[in-house]
């Protein structure tokens, strides 16, 4: 084929209370043929109750280039982190 | 009741499952290829349901698998429409969606019938079958309203079925249900769609019959039976 269609990235829903996760793309005419073709490759097994598609040209993802100003200047920064913070022992497992 | 109504229902679905399954790895785009397998693995689970039934309801030791794979062609009671060869996509799209509109009324019809058994196997069945027919609708509009060359596949493709759709509504007293009722509701969907899909149906009311009752099945059943049969006459015991 020479005109490929459009790539979709597809989200499902696994079970109720659970976000949806990024379970991989697959291509389709539209939307609506994307859901369908989501339904045919991603959700043989019973894997979801609940499916969003997403035109893959739609996203904006960040760029490994700057992942030094993105996310390095969090390293020296562990008081970010709730662990200098004692838990009473009632509160059980968090 | 005779077993004949139950064989009629399992060997549409046996005969049409192969046929999809021949598409398995051929299919135009992968996202196609695993939704025809899904449909024809659909398809061979009801016949699993509709040819138990009948082989037990026959009660000679007959199972689903000996009725599907030691049966001659003759003996087989699907419509002469299933077993029409895939060709291109767009006849193997059309001849799906003229199936799925069939199949959606009479499993909506079976649904109720007075023996618990059927009326089970329909329910279960009819939700499947539901997909099926909204995927094949939407695939015959979207190639028939496409590019030009789809859209004389598509009217090629109807163009050829066309007579292999009066089988359908054909009845007799093997029949589960009155099939000359499903016409109505059949044409209610499948007449918009078609308009939608910038197909014009053609006008003839010509029907090839013999498929239903077994006594001229298309030259074309024989050799799907072959290729279907093949393992389990050469080696009668295998097992998985």
């Amino acid at each position: 084929m020479k005109q490929e269609w459009p790539l979709f990235e597809v989200f499902i829903r696994g079970q109720h209370g659970l976000s949806h996760r990024h379970v991989g793309s697959l291509h389709a005419t539209d939307a609506e043929h994307a859901i369908q073709n989501a339904r045919d490759v991603y959700t043989r097994r019973k894997e979801g109750i609940s499916i969003w598609v997403v035109p893959a040209a739609e996203i904006t993802a960040s760029s490994p280039d700057d992942k030094g100003s993105l996310y390095d200047p969090a390293d020296d920064k562990v008081y970010r982190h709730p662990t200098f913070f004692d838990i009473p022992d009632d509160v059980g497992a968090m | 009741m005779s077993v004949i109504g139950l064989i009629r229902m399992g060997d549409n679905a046996l005969v049409l499952g192969q046929r999809l399954s021949e598409w398995c790895g051929h299919a135009p785009a992968l996202e196609e290829d695993i939704a025809l397998a899904n449909i024809a693995l659909d398809l061979i689970g009801q016949t699993q349901l509709w040819l138990g039934l009948a082989a037990m309801r026959d009660g000679s030791g007959q199972t689903a698998d000996t009725l599907a794979y030691t049966r001659d062609a003759w003996d087989f009671r699907n419509l002469l429409l299933v077993e029409q060869p895939n060709r291109d996509f767009g006849v193997t799209m059309m001849r799906q969606f003229l199936f799925d509109s069939w199949h959606f009324e009479a499993l909506s019809a079976l649904t109720t019938h007075a023996d618990t058994d059927i009326s089970a196997i329909a329910q279960k069945s009819l939700k499947e079958v539901t997909y099926h027919r909204e995927r094949s609708t939407d695939t015959v509009i979207a190639l028939g309203d496409g590019t030009d060359e789809s859209r004389v596949r598509m009217q090629s493709a109807l163009d050829r079925l066309w007579p292999y759709m009066g089988e359908m509504f054909t009845q007799d007293a093997d029949d589960l249900t009155d099939m000359t009722l499903l016409r109505t509701a059949f044409d209610a969907h499948v007449m918009p769609a078609l308009d939608t899909a910038t197909l014009t149906p053609p006008d003839s009311t010509f029907a090839h019959q013999g498929g239903k009752n077994g006594t001229r099945h298309s030259e074309h059943l024989g050799h799907m039976l072959a290729v279907m049969q093949s393992l389990p006459r050469s080696y009668p015991d295998a097992t998985w």
